[in-house]
C-alpha cells in the first residue's frame, strides 16, 4: 500500500474525468428571519428540540438557577468561571472519570432561532464532559441569538482545541418502532439559560 | 419475466400488515419533510444552491481534495488515501494494529458498509461495536440495514426485546433502566417499552464507550477551507465515540467535500429537514484537530467515485448526501421494503449506485421504479434520479439483461402500432375476450394478469363512437 501512489491515481483520475466545470453559486438570496429571534429561539428550543429554557434576570444567581433546574444532582461538572462545580474537566486526566456526572454546565457562543442549535466550542481539556452527563446546562447570551444557520456559520469561531458542536436539545432516537425517546447515548435533558 | 427485485418484493407483500406499517411509516416521514420544507420560504433557493455547490465541488474535486488534505495535515491530522475497499480496509487495520486496538466503537457510516469493514476487522480479531441504536440492534441480530437513515425501522419492539434478552442485555441492564424511569421492570418487559429498551441499550453501549480503544465515525461533510469534518447525529453516539477512546478514525468518501462554512450552512439547513423532517440533527459536530496527546486519522476513499465523475449520464449521483428522502417518498420502496433490493442502499439512489457498482449483479433493481419522478422533486441536491433509472433501462438490452418476454411483446406491439389496419381489426375483435372463459384469458398472459383483473372491453371502440354517435350529435 503506497499512499502517495494512490493519492496521485485518485487526483489524476478525477482531473481526467472532468468534462464541464461549474462555478460556485451566488448565495445572496433572502434568508428566513424572525421579527423577534429570541422569542423564535425559545419557541423552537422548547418544542422541536425538547429543551427547557430559563430566562435569566439581572437579579438571578446563576448557580441557584442550575440548582433549581436539577435539585437532585449529586455531581456537577464545569470549567465555566463562577459556576459551582464538583469536578473541573480541565483537571481530569481520563475522560472515563467523568462517567457518572449528573449535570455538566457549558457555555455556548451562538444560538440559532430556526433550529435551536447552540454552538458549543471545546474550551475544556476533556470534551467528554459535554456528552457523558445525564443532563446538560448551556449558558448563552440573548445578544448572541441569530436568525438562521447562515448567520450562525458566519459568527462561530473554532477554538484552539479544534472541536466544536452545534447542539439542539437532548440526544434522542426513534429507532425502535419510530417511538421518540429522549436520552439515547448522550444527555437525557437540556436546560438552556438565556443570559 | 420477474426481476430479482419483484421476486423478493412478492415475498415482502405477502404480509399486508407489515406492508401497511412500512408504507405508513415512511409516508409519515415524507409528510414531516414537506412540513419542514414549507416553513422555509427560501427552500427552493437552498436546493438549487446545494445542487450547484456540489456540481462546483465535484468538478473541481482534485483541487479541493488537495486543499482539504493539506489543511487537515496542518491541523495535526493523519490523512490516508484509499483507491478501493481492499485498500481502505487494509489502511484501517494497519492503524488499529499500530495502536494495539482490541475494541472499536463505531458511529453509523454507509461507507464502511460499502467496503465491508466490519467483517474485515472481525476476521482479524477486532471487536467492533456499532453505537447507533438501530445499527446495534441489526448487528446483534446479524442482519443488514433496510434503510440508510432509519436502518432498523422494520424490526418490531418485541424482536428488539428478544434480541437484547438473548444477548444478556436485559439481565445486565434491565434493573438500572427500569429504575431510571421509575418504572416496574416486569411491566416494562411485558410491554417491550421502547424507552426501556433504549435505556437498556444506553447502559450497554456506555460500557463499550468506556472500554474501547478507538472511535470510528463517517463524515457527512468535509470542509476544504479548514480541513475539518462534520458529523451529524441525533443520538450523540459519534461524540461519545470520539471524546472517550484515545484514537479517532474518520472514513470519508471523496465526494463528501464542500468548499467552506458558507456552503456548510446550506447543507446543514437541508439535511435533517429533508431526511427525517426535523429542523436539525441534535448534534452537528465539527472535528478539526486531534485531542491533545491523541491521534486523529482521516481515510479518503475513492472506491469507484473518480470513475463515476467521467460517466456523463450518472456523474450527478456524486452530489448525493445520503439523506434517504428519495426512498421515503418512493411508492415502490415503501411497499416493497429495503431487502427487496440487491444493493445495500435501496430506493432510487440505491438503484443507480448499485448499477454503477456492478450492473450484472444489480440490474434487477431497475424494475423497482414506476417513473413517477417523486424522488426528483424531493432530492435536496437535485440528483436526476428517475432520468438515470430510465437511462439504465434503455441500456439493459445492450447489457443482455432485457427480459425476453417483454422484448417479444414490445416487438408485437410495434407491428400492431405500425399498421393501422391491423390495429383497427384488433380493436374490433377485442370484445370477444369478454365472453372468453377467465381461465383462458388469465393463463394466456399470466404475468400481466397477476394482480389485475381482465378489463371488460367496450362493445364499440372510441374511434367507432367518435365516427358514428358523437360526431353525428354535433
Amino acid at each position: 500500500m503506497n499512499s502517495q501512489k494512490t493519492k496521485d491515481f485518485i487526483l489524476s483520475n478525477l482531473r481526467r474525468n472532468v468534462r464541464e466545470t461549474y462555478d460556485k453559486p451566488d448565495l445572496s438570496f433572502a434568508k428566513l428571519e424572525y421579527p423577534d429571534p429570541v422569542a423564535a429561539f425559545i419557541q423552537t428550543a422548547t418544542t422541536a428540540a425538547g429543551a427547557h429554557v430559563v430566562e435569566m434576570n439581572e437579579s438571578d444567581d446563576i448557580n441557584d438557577l442550575i440548582r433549581n433546574a436539577y435539585p437532585h444532582a449529586k455531581t456537577i461538572a464545569s470549567n465555566v468561571p463562577g459556576i459551582k462545580a464538583d469536578i473541573n474537566p480541565d483537571d481530569v486526566d481520563r475522560p472515563q472519570d467523568l462517567d457518572g456526572t449528573d449535570v455538566s454546565v457549558v457555555e455556548g457562543t451562538v444560538g440559532c432561532a430556526e433550529n435551536a442549535c447552540i454552538w458549543v466550542p471545546q474550551t475544556m481539556k476533556q470534551r467528554a464532559v459535554c456528552f457523558i452527563c445525564e443532563y446538560l446546562v448551556i449558558i448563552v447570551d440573548r445578544k448572541n441569538i441569530v436568525n438562521n444557520m447562515h448567520e450562525a456559520y458566519s459568527r462561530i469561531e473554532m477554538p484552539e482545541k479544534g472541536f466544536g458542536a452545534f447542539i439542539s436539545g437532548p440526544s434522542k432516537t426513534a429507532d425502535i418502532e419510530q417511538a421518540l425517546v429522549y436520552g439515547a447515548q448522550s444527555f437525557c435533558g437540556v436546560t438552556i439559560i438565556l443570559r | 419475466m420477474s426481476t430479482q427485485h419483484s421476486k423478493k418484493a412478492n415475498i415482502f407483500v405477502k404480509d399486508t400488515a407489515v406492508v401497511d406499517r412500512h408504507d405508513a411509516t415512511f409516508w409519515a416521514v415524507r409528510s414531516k419533510r414537506d412540513k419542514m420544507a414549507h416553513e422555509v420560504p427560501e427552500w427552493e433557493n437552498l436546493r438549487e444552491a446545494a445542487s450547484m455547490i456540489k456540481k462546483h465541488t465535484v468538478t473541481h474535486l482534485a483541487d479541493y481534495l488537495e486543499k482539504f488534505a493539506s489543511n487537515a495535515e496542518k491541523n495535526g491530522v493523519h490523512v490516508h488515501w484509499a483507491k478501493d475497499a481492499d485498500e481502505y480496509n487494509a489502511i484501517v487495520l494497519d492503524i488499529l494494529r499500530n495502536h494495539d486496538v482490541k475494541k472499536v466503537v463505531k458511529s453509523k457510516s454507509m461507507l464502511t458498509e460499502e467496503c465491508g469493514l466490519n467483517d474485515s476487522l472481525t476476521a482479524h480479531g477486532i471487536d467492533v461495536v456499532e453505537t447507533d441504536l438501530g445499527e446495534r440492534i441489526l448487528q446483534l441480530l446479524g442482519v443488514p440495514p433496510s434503510h440508510i437513515v432509519m436502518p432498523a425501522i422494520h424490526i418490531t419492539r418485541e424482536q428488539v426485546l428478544e434480541c437484547f434478552r438473548g444477548h444478556g442485555i436485559i439481565d445486565k441492564e434491565g434493573q438500572k433502566a427500569a429504575e431510571s424511569m421509575n418504572g416496574d421492570l416486569k411491566t416494562l418487559i411485558a410491554e417491550a417499552d421502547p424507552t426501556f429498551l433504549t435505556r437498556c441499550a444506553r447502559y450497554h453501549l456506555r460500557d463499550n464507550f468506556m472500554t474501547a480503544d478507538c472511535g470510528m465515525t463517517g463524515a457527512n461533510f468535509g470542509i476544504a477551507e479548514t480541513g475539518e469534518v462534520v458529523v451529524c447525529t441525533n443520538e450523540g453516539n459519534a461524540d461519545m465515540s470520539t471524546s472517550i477512546p484515545a484514537l479517532h478514525i474518520v472514513s470519508m468518501g471523496i465526494e463528501k467535500l464542500i468548499p467552506d462554512y458558507e456552503s456548510m450552512a446550506v447543507f446543514q439547513r437541508l439535511l435533517a429537514r429533508n431526511g427525517t423532517g426535523q429542523p436539525t440533527t441534535v448534534y452537528t459536530s465539527h472535528f478539526r484537530k486531534p485531542r491533545p496527546g491523541y491521534e486523529m486519522h482521516i481515510v479518503l476513499v475513492d472506491n469507484g467515485r473518480s470513475d463515476i465523475l467521467g460517466n456523463e449520464d450518472h456523474w450527478q449521483t456524486l452530489k448525493c448526501m445520503r439523506c434517504g428522502a428519495c426512498m421515503n417518498t418512493c411508492p415502490v420502496y415503501r411497499r416493497s421494503g429495503g431487502y427487496s433490493y440487491s444493493y445495500f442502499i435501496p430506493g432510487p439512489i440505491g438503484i443507480n449506485l448499485g448499477m454503477l457498482r456492478d450492473s450484472d449483479k444489480h440490474y434487477g433493481n431497475c424494475s423497482a421504479c414506476s417513473l413517477c419522478c417523486s424522488c426528483d422533486n424531493v432530492c435536496p441536491v437535485k440528483v436526476d434520479l428517475s432520468t438515470q433509472i430510465y437511462k439504465w433501462r434503455q441500456q439493459l438490452d445492450s447489457m443482455h439483461h432485457a427480459d425476453p418476454m417483454k422484448k417479444t411483446m414490445s416487438e408485437g406491439m410495434k407491428i400492431m402500432f405500425d399498421h393501422p389496419g391491423l390495429y383497427t381489426s384488433a380493436l374490433r375483435m377485442a370484445p370477444i375476450a369478454n365472453v372468453m372463459p377467465s381461465w383462458l384469458t388469465g393463463i394466456a398472459m399470466e404475468p400481466w394478469c397477476y394482480g389485475h383483473t381482465m378489463p371488460v372491453f367496450a362493445k364499440k371502440s372510441f374511434h367507432q363512437l367518435w365516427k358514428s354517435d358523437l360526431k353525428g350529435k354535433k
